[in-house]
């Protein structure tokens, strides 16, 4: 047995009810030329209509209130539009929708939908409706602010009371790292810090919050009452959120007092900090302690530098001894030590007094495995050195004469010519002193990989590759290919 | 000639009234207008009847006949039945029959010598249908629908089917009428014939929505415009001339 399929008969032709034109039966009998004239299922939607567009930040209007940003013959402009109709298309269906390409200037955009509609039991038509908008030009509520300079409803102002702006340009590119300048109106750099000013309160609490993971702060937040309604009490505030960062940084010397280094670990009263991030990492260079100081302690018991970088003093080595570490005398409670560190005995020499004397300093560092006899390297004289400190002066000079900080490596206008990467820089400070910060951060970030870790590195497309010298590198495949780095900084919303 | 009116507003003449060479029967309404439109149009050549059927007025789709004889439903009264035999010529047979199908109008259609029926119905009905109008009988469907009374109309002269039937079944059940037919619309498309129209050899009524397209249809095959004065003439005409001619 086999499936003999219906026969299918064939059609016979009638006249049209209107015309007299034979057509084929369908279920109103009128050929369609008449169907056309008689109904129109496309009455109810509007041949014309009005989109509004803000120029300022390049966004069309969602009624009621949103703000879209779409580009022209975009998927997102068309849902916008055709959401426009929507009250009109109810009883009808739309079964496709395109652009018809007008020229971008002329304020004009027109779509083709294609709609369907039952007009009778069984007869569905469909047709085709050219719809054009006009582009109406309307200022957002977000540019609107803007143009009358009261667009700001909360700052972050972050602060560090410091001569540099390293722990600033750091942060930046932590930021940008993780894409916290979204929302972001303005950043305005002031003398000692940085203000970050946001439309919406929560969008600066969000920044805070960022904040308080990447750098131990301390935050305080104040409120000005702008204006209020007293018939429905609602309240506009302009919030601000005050935050400070520790005025330690990278390559401080600290000087502890008695009671505090016992605290934190038995450690010596002299420490060396070796970064910031979202703790402080001390380390005592006589013992190799190394101590973690985080946010809630430091505030606890804030600790401030007897002196920074820009004091720093370049020896030579002249002599060199490791001490291996039994050799070292061990306290009690003596916490972490450093693995990554190795103790040495050096006698060095102020560098601008090589060959005047051969009367060398003694000091026992935490840099032995990378300083060798003739290096340079920078610490603190603390001989000759003008502090205003309780603590130190309550050591009564039973401190070593120089504390080493880190090697110096070739001149830093060498390394500037050979480093591979770049950092995407967006806040634009007024003076140009930011120079020397920038390349002093840029050699950290070489000299430091756990430093980098929350850093995106660009590659250099006009590097010089050669790999000869010695000194600190990023290896390449660390690097990100690199993006358009001369693009300034363009807050979201505009 | 083909009249286009409406029974109380409604488009479906065929529903409200029948029509046969020998009689019209037309259903009561709230008012006369539908009535004298039958009235002004036949009442010197046939009675035309005012009845209800079994209370209803939607006769049409009741009844069934042809000149030689009318088909009630089980359920006409004895009353209505009496008026009706009274009221029409005589030799027009009436007749109620038991069917369960007893919208006798709409699975029977009839000319005065040829039924089409519904394929269920009775053998008995059958016989009965050939016996009291007179005609053959075929159990038939048209574009597929059984109810062949609603979907279809003929006379003696011509037919007009659903819209829907193909050429092939055209074919067929003009053979079987002996009658030619087109597929067609009354009311303006629709493809309810049975119910949209009523028709006999010389006139025609239907719906106040049929085109001029769709009565140009009817008019030409039920040939109802050859019983005008001027096509007699000018038959005649061309009958004399012919002969003089020749």
């Amino acid at each position: 047995m086999e499936y003999i399929p219906a026969l299918q008969g064939t059609v016979g032709r009638i006249l049209c009810c209107q015309c007299g034109v034979p057509i084929e039966p369908n279920p109103t009998n009128t050929c369609v030329t008449c169907l056309k004239s008689q109904v129109d299922i496309t009455a109810g939607i509007p041949r014309q209509s009005v989109v509004n567009f803000c120029k300022g930040c390049d966004r069309y209007l969602q009624p009621p209130t949103s703000w879209i940003r779409a580009e022209l013959e975009s998927r997102e402009l068309l849902t916008l539009l055709i959401k426009k109709l929507k009250g009109s298309l109810a009883d009808a269906r739309l079964t496709d929708a395109s652009f018809i390409w007008t020229e971008p200037h002329c304020k004009r955009i027109k779509i083709k939908l294609t709609v369907q509609k039952e007009i009778q039991e069984g007869a569905v038509l469909e047709q085709i409706v050219p719809i054009e908008f006009v582009v109406q030009g309307q200022q957002c509520t977000d540019c609107q602010r803007v143009e009358a300079k009261n667009f700001w409803k909360s700052v972050v102002q972050v602060r560090q009371k410091v001569k540099h702006k390293r722990t600033f340009l750091y942060l930046e590119q932590v930021i940008l790292k993780y894409n916290m300048f979204e929302n972001t109106l303005r950043i305005g750099p002031t003398q000692h810090g940085l203000d970050f000013f946001y439309g919406r309160p929560q969008d600066s609490r969000k920044l805070v919050e960022f904040l308080q993971q990447v750098v131990p702060i301390k935050y305080k937040t104040a409120q000005k009452l702008v204006g209020h309604d007293t018939h429905n009490a609602t309240y506009n505030y302009k919030t601000t959120y005050h935050c400070e960062l520790p005025v330690v940084c990278k390559d401080d010397l600290v000087c502890l007092d008695k009671k505090l280094a016992a605290k934190i670990g038995n450690m010596g009263q002299l420490l060396i900090c070796l970064r910031v991030t979202s703790t402080i990492q001390l380390i005592d260079p006589a013992t190799l302690q190394l101590r973690e100081v985080d946010g809630s302690h430091y505030w606890a018991n804030p600790f401030e530098p007897i002196a920074s970088s820009k004091r720093l003093v370049k020896f030579v080595v002249m002599d060199k001894e490791l001490l291996r570490t039994n050799d070292r005398n061990h306290k009690a409670g003596e916490g972490k030590l450093s693995f990554k560190h190795q103790l040495a005995d050096l006698y060095v020499i102020r560098e601008d007094e090589l060959g005047t004397h051969e009367d060398y300093i003694h000091c026992r560092t935490h840099l032995g495995q990378h300083l060798d006899v003739g290096d340079e390297v920078l610490g603190y004289d603390m001989k000759n050195m003008n502090c205003n400190s309780e603590a130190l002066d309550g050591m009564d000079g039973n401190h070593a004469d120089a504390v080493l900080v880190r090697k110096v490596y070739a001149d830093s206008r060498r390394r500037t010519q050979l480093r591979k990467f770049k950092l995407r820089r967006v806040i634009e400070y007024k003076a140009d002193d930011d120079d020397e910060d920038v390349q002093r951060m840029e050699e950290e970030l070489e000299e430091d990989p756990e430093f980098r870790t929350n850093v995106n590195l660009y590659r250099n497309p006009d590097a010089n590759f050669s790999d000869a010298e010695d000194m600190p590198k990023v290896d390449l495949s660390e690097l990100l290919e690199s993006v358009n780095l001369d693009d300034k900084f363009v807050p979201a919303n505009f | 000639m083909a009249l286009r009116t409406n029974f109380e507003n409604s488009n479906e003449v065929g529903v409200f009234a029948k029509l046969t060479n020998k009689y019209a029967l037309v259903g009561i309404g709230a008012n006369e207008n539908f009535y004298s439109v039958f009235e002004s149009e036949l009442t010197d050549v046939i009675p035309v009847v005012h009845t209800s059927i079994a209370g209803c007025r939607i006769i049409g789709r009741l009844t069934a006949g042809n000149k030689n004889g009318v088909l009630c439903p089980q359920n006409t009264t004895d009353q209505e039945l009496q008026h009706i035999r009274n009221s029409l010529p005589d030799g027009v047979r009436v007749m109620r029959i038991e069917e369960r199908l007893s919208a006798l109008g709409n699975v029977i259609a009839c000319n005065d010598y040829v039924a089409l029926v519904h394929p269920d119905i009775d053998r008995e009905t059958e016989e009965i249908i050939a016996d009291t109008l007179n005609v053959e009988v075929f159990r038939q469907t048209v574009a597929d629908q059984v109810l062949v009374g609603t979907y279809c109309q003929f006379t003696n002269k011509g037919g007009l089917v659903h819209p829907k039937t193909t050429p092939e079944d055209q074919d067929e059940l003009a053979s079987l009428l002996q009658v030619p037919l087109v597929a067609g619309t009354v009311n303006r498309g629709s493809d309810v014939i049975g119910g949209g129209m009523v028709v006999n050899d010389w006139v025609s009524f239907v719906g106040q929505d049929t085109t001029a397209t769709e009565i140009s249809v009817i008019e030409s095959i039920f040939r109802l415009n050859d019983q005008q004065p001027d096509k007699v003439t000018g038959d005649m005409r061309h009958a004399l001339i012919d002969s003089m001619v020749a």
